[in-house]
């Protein structure tokens, strides 16, 4: 198990992570989230032991791995760029970490087939890098970083230059492999699709700080604030302003208000709900009624963006099926307070766990 | 990105610095020591202070010395440059013709200086050498043992011929670090072939052009092997720059310490000239960012 | 503007191309027309940005006619055919200023200095840079950038073309969508056409009116996003668009019903006795529902095991087993699925029939 403890970046008096502290589990796929520059890869650095950090520890199964040189951990990084040895054979490539520890020949030929043959890779062992498309490049330096059975292994938004429909396929054989190995991994990304579809247990970044951690669906389906709710969604998500007397919720803008059962301190609130909650047919006997002006659609065949302004914000609604909407028109949008992300408006106290139930 | 500093590198770079302070800084400190003292022989040393400097400074000797050089420098540097730039542009991207330009560059740097200053020597005697035969056969009143201007003009091509090729070879390796997608922005645009150099060319190839004046610079600043082969700094003392001048003082009159202050002021004046060169050079650098 | 037609046009890198595997770009037929948002999808390798290219008179095809509006430009250099093109990594001119940038494709084909600052002005109030006209255009972010790449087509008033080679690769997620749609906006406000190349469906499909799939070298399929989704032409684009992609399910089909691995499905056309080659069945996830086992026997119900539920928040994905085919099934965000025993329903409307990969159509 890697946990870091309080751990915190600064360089040139400029904080790159702030009080980090998190423990990522074997045999968990951890997912870490957040758009580029929330330091997603200055943490990946302190984790491998590529940088030192200002503060806090590094511990790994327990022992203070802080300012131990990456040589003596067992660790092993994938990059966003496919990189491998151009000189060296497919073969080479992958056997070279086993050199390096001294594993005997037979073994090596062993170990290396097993592992090309789970990444479809086998076809490809006598070319060179350079001579595969990209997602076999990829797969190679996959290989490399499985190959040697690493206590902790990195991966640095590994799919994010391959061509969406082999990220695709990556994406599903990717937990699979690591599941298999008993290895710590942590997986880097940007895109909150990915983090859904690779699943696990989840850590999310903001700005050189964590979010929230948890497993993927909760944390998706229960943030904690406003931020966290907004590193997880794509297309953004949708905000309005409402103010809680007792158990009604008064929406500004709207004179439709609803009423629920949580136990809930009065004050004002943001709600958060995402893209596919907006319906366009009403989904339940409950759902509230929005009037909305289209500013633009876009459909992808299977389903459709529809962008609206409603209650003095942007929103946009994701509805399956093909809905045209001109730019200009008015239309009715439905939500079901059920799927409602409940915040205290900023400067309030922030709600327990237990309390915030969406 | 920024990392932080691994404390363990100081140890790695401590031989090199004890090797730099064997070979560089202890000789410069007995030039110190001799600038600022007088000696008749026998190991007698008298403390003079910072007569020799004065001395240095104010001889009219120095004077025209610096003169020379630095108008030497300034002409090397108005020519090598632009033509540096300009062969770099021209040279093919790709392809075999790339790989025979880079030999042919590379050529001429392979030589050593004295070499070089020996086939100009002869190449340009106007007796034997072909050039200056030509020369004298076509009405030219060319010989660089008579006249100053013949004189220089050799030595001035002679350094063009010699080290043309390393601006080209810095250049050419800054304009092939440059997308494509430049290129066909600025078809797309419109841009001139002169839009095109002023625009993308010029200001990806700041960074080698800065180093290509600092080396080409200092180099020419303290030329030496070429003149003392071809002249030995003359006509008169024509070609006598500052180098060949100080090899007089020090070796040919014995006046040690006034070399060693002429060497210490020679040694300040190159590192001001490149700190000037690297400041004005980089602060272009730094608005554009 | 103008209408760009493509006229038996083909492209090979290689001198002497004799087999068709010689060629990057197989002879094409295709007209631009005025006015339209294209997307070119397909993914790396598949010619898209040769193509583009030979739009935008980067290079010439080695065989075939570019058509402007009917004049023949195959060997028209770009700066004389009136195209803009944004790049994948944003490219501007790091020496200049915002306002300097935008004002530089006018300023090199001489227009006078008021009418550029007047446009430069325009431009730059609808792209939201007027505040920062006068900052360094290399100081800006990637999205800032690929904009002002963007507004130094659009400043251009003879522009017949503005094309995209994989304009949002470098941006972050969430600034995407704000991108896209100025996009769409822009095309809807001035009507340029343009021409889209990304191997990214979503990106594709939601910015084009009509997609163009390519697939080595070849277009596969050209048609709206609708079109593309429910009636794929080629298994390839029921494959690449869709995520998951359709499955595509080796079956015998006869008048008007199929069989796929001992299961006999409805398929609401009749095809008659379809022999020869290879006959698939093809059908998205989204189109299939489990029903509770034990219905056998009836029209298009279908018994699976469930092997694997992947919840993704919005819908979960199930892989359904049959011998050895895998099927996969979209299922609803509130409706429970579970690994074991399950019947498949298809729906008949949906359900698509392949020989040798293309779409065969039925009788009803």
């Amino acid at each position: 198990m890697l946990e870091l403890r309080d751990i915190s970046l600064t360089v040139d008096r400029t904080d790159y992570l702030s009080d980090i502290s998190a423990r990522f589990e074997p045999g968990n796929f951890n997912v870490l989230l957040g758009p580029t520059l929330a330091g997603k890869t200055s943490l990946l650095r302190i984790m491998a032991g590529l940088d030192a950090p200002t503060t806090g520890h590094v511990l790994f199964g327990g022992k203070d791995l802080t300012g131990v040189a990456v040589k003596k951990r067992s660790v092993a990084f994938v990059y966003q760029q496919f990189i491998n040895y151009p000189t060296f054979s497919v073969f080479d490539n992958i056997a070279s970490p086993l050199k390096v520890a001294k594993v005997s020949k037979a073994d090596i030929k062993t170990r290396v087939g097993k592992i090309a043959e789970l990444l479809a890779i086998s076809p490809m062992l006598d070319r060179k890098p350079l001579e595969l498309s990209g997602g076999q490049q990829q797969r190679v330096a996959l290989a490399r970083a499985l190959v040697r059975e690493a206590d902790l292994v990195l991966l640095d938004e590994p799919l994010a230059n391959l061509d969406y429909k082999l990220r695709e396929e990556l994406r599903e054989e990717l937990p699979r492999l690591f599941r298999e190995t008993g290895s710590t991994v942590v997986y880097a990304t940007t895109e909150p699709e990915e983090a859904l579809l690779l699943g696990g247990h989840i850590t999310l970044m903001h700005e050189g700080r964590v979010m929230q951690t948890g497993p993927t669906l909760e944390v998706y389906r229960n943030p904690v604030s406003l931020q966290s709710a907004r590193t997880f969604s794509d297309p953004p998500l949708n905000i309005m302003l409402a103010r809680r007397s007792g158990s009604d919720m008064h929406i500004a803008g709207l004179s439709q208000s609803y009423s629920d059962t949580l136990n809930l301190p009065d004050g004002n609130y943001d709600i958060g709900f995402r893209a596919h909650h907006l319906h366009v047919a009403k989904p339940s006997k409950g759902a509230l009624s929005v009037k909305a002006v289209v500013t633009m659609t876009e459909i992808t065949g299977s389903e459709s963006f529809i962008h609206v302004e409603a209650l003095g914000q942007r929103w946009t609604a994701l509805t399956h099926g093909v809905h045209h909407h001109k730019a200009g028109a008015a239309i009715e949008l439905f939500l079901d307070p059920r799927d409602f992300l409940l915040f205290p408006a900023a400067g309030t106290a922030p709600l327990t766990n237990q309390a915030k139930v969406a | 990105m920024q990392r932080k500093l691994n404390q363990k590198a100081w140890f790695l770079v401590l031989p090199v610095f004890l090797l730099v302070a064997f070979s560089a800084v202890l000789p410069l400190m007995t030039v110190v020591n001799y600038s600022v003292q007088d000696t008749f022989g026998n190991n007698e040393f008298y403390w003079v202070g910072t007569e020799w400097f004065v001395e240095i400074l104010n001889s009219e000797r120095f004077h025209s010395a610096l003169g020379r050089q630095l108008l030497f420098s300034g002409i090397i540097l108005a020519i090598e440059i632009p033509l540096g730039i300009l062969i770099a542009l021209s040279m093919p991207k790709k392809g075999w013709g790339a790989s025979i330009c880079l030999v042919l560059m590379a050529l001429p740097l392979l030589i050593p200086w004295n070499v070089v200053g020996t086939i100009w020597q002869i190449f340009a005697r106007e007796d034997i050498g072909l050039l200056g035969h030509t020369l004298a056969a076509m009405g030219i009143d060319y010989n660089y043992t008579h006249s100053p201007t013949a004189a220089w003009i050799t030595i001035i091509i002679m350094d063009v011929w010699h080290w043309t090729s390393l601006v080209v070879l810095l250049c050419y390796a800054g304009l092939c670090s440059i997308p494509d997608a430049f290129y066909q922005a600025a078809k797309i645009d419109g841009a001139s072939r002169w839009a095109v150099f002023r625009y993308i060319q010029f200001p990806k190839m700041n960074r080698v052009l800065l180093i290509a004046v600092l080396l080409r610079f200092m180099d020419s600043f303290m030329i030496y092997t070429e003149p003392f082969v071809l002249t030995g700094g003359g006509p008169g003392n024509s070609t006598t720059f500052l180098s060949i001048d100080l090899v007089k003082m020090a070796i040919g009159q014995f006046d040690l310490g006034p070399a060693a202050a002429f060497s210490l002021v020679y040694f300040l004046i190159v590192l001001l000239l490149s700190w000037v060169f690297y400041t004005v050079m980089t602060a272009r650098d730094g608005e554009a960012n | 503007m103008a209408v760009i037609h493509l006229k038996d046009m083909a492209h090979s890198y290689l001198p002497n191309p004799k087999v068709p595997e010689d060629y990057a770009l197989k002879s094409l037929n295709h007209v631009w027309e005025d006015g339209g948002a294209y997307a070119l999808l397909g993914p790396s390798g598949c010619g898209k940005t040769t193509l583009l290219n030979i739009i935008s008179g980067l290079l010439t095809p080695s065989e075939g006619q570019v058509l402007f509006g009917g004049e023949d430009v195959t060997r028209l250099d770009t700066a004389h055919r009136n195209i803009a093109q944004v790049f994948q990594f944003p490219v501007i001119y790091d020496t200049m200023t915002v306002r300097q940038n935008l004002a530089f494709p006018l300023k090199n084909r001489g227009m006078a200095p008021a009418d550029i600052e007047a446009r430069v002005a325009e431009i730059a109030e609808m792209l939201d840079l007027t505040e920062r006209l006068d900052n360094r255009a290399s100081g800006l972010s990637a999205d800032a950038k690929q904009i002002i790449s963007l507004g130094r087509g659009l400043v251009r008033n003879d522009v017949n073309a503005i094309l995209f080679d994989e304009p949002l690769t470098v941006i972050d997620p969430h600034k995407k969508w704000v991108l896209r749609s100025k996009l769409k906006e822009l095309h809807q406000q001035f009507g340029f056409t343009m021409v889209y190349v990304t191997h990214d469906q979503t990106e594709a499909l939601t910015f084009a009116d009509k997609v163009v799939v390519m697939h080595d070298g070849e277009i596969v399929q050209i048609g709206t996003p609708e079109e593309l989704f429910e009636r794929p032409a080629h298994t390839f684009v029921g494959y690449f668009i869709g995520s998951p992609g359709m499955n595509i399910l080796p079956a015998t089909v006869d008048g008007r019903h199929a069989t796929i691995g001992g299961n006999e499905i409805d398929l609401g056309c009749d095809y008659g006795p379809l022999a020869g080659g290879k006959i698939e069945v093809g059908i998205r996830p989204e189109f299939l529902k489990f029903g509770p086992v034990g219905k056998n026997g009836g029209e298009g119900t279908f018994d699976v095991q469930i092997s694997s539920v992947e919840d993704l928040g919005r819908h979960k994905i199930a892989k359904a087993v049959s011998g050895d085919i895998e099927i996969a099934v979209l299922v609803p965000e509130h409706t429970p699925v579970q690994e074991g025993a399950a019947a498949l329903t298809f729906d008949p409307a949906r359900t698509l029939v392949y020989q040798d990969s293309r779409l065969v159509e039925g009788a009803n």
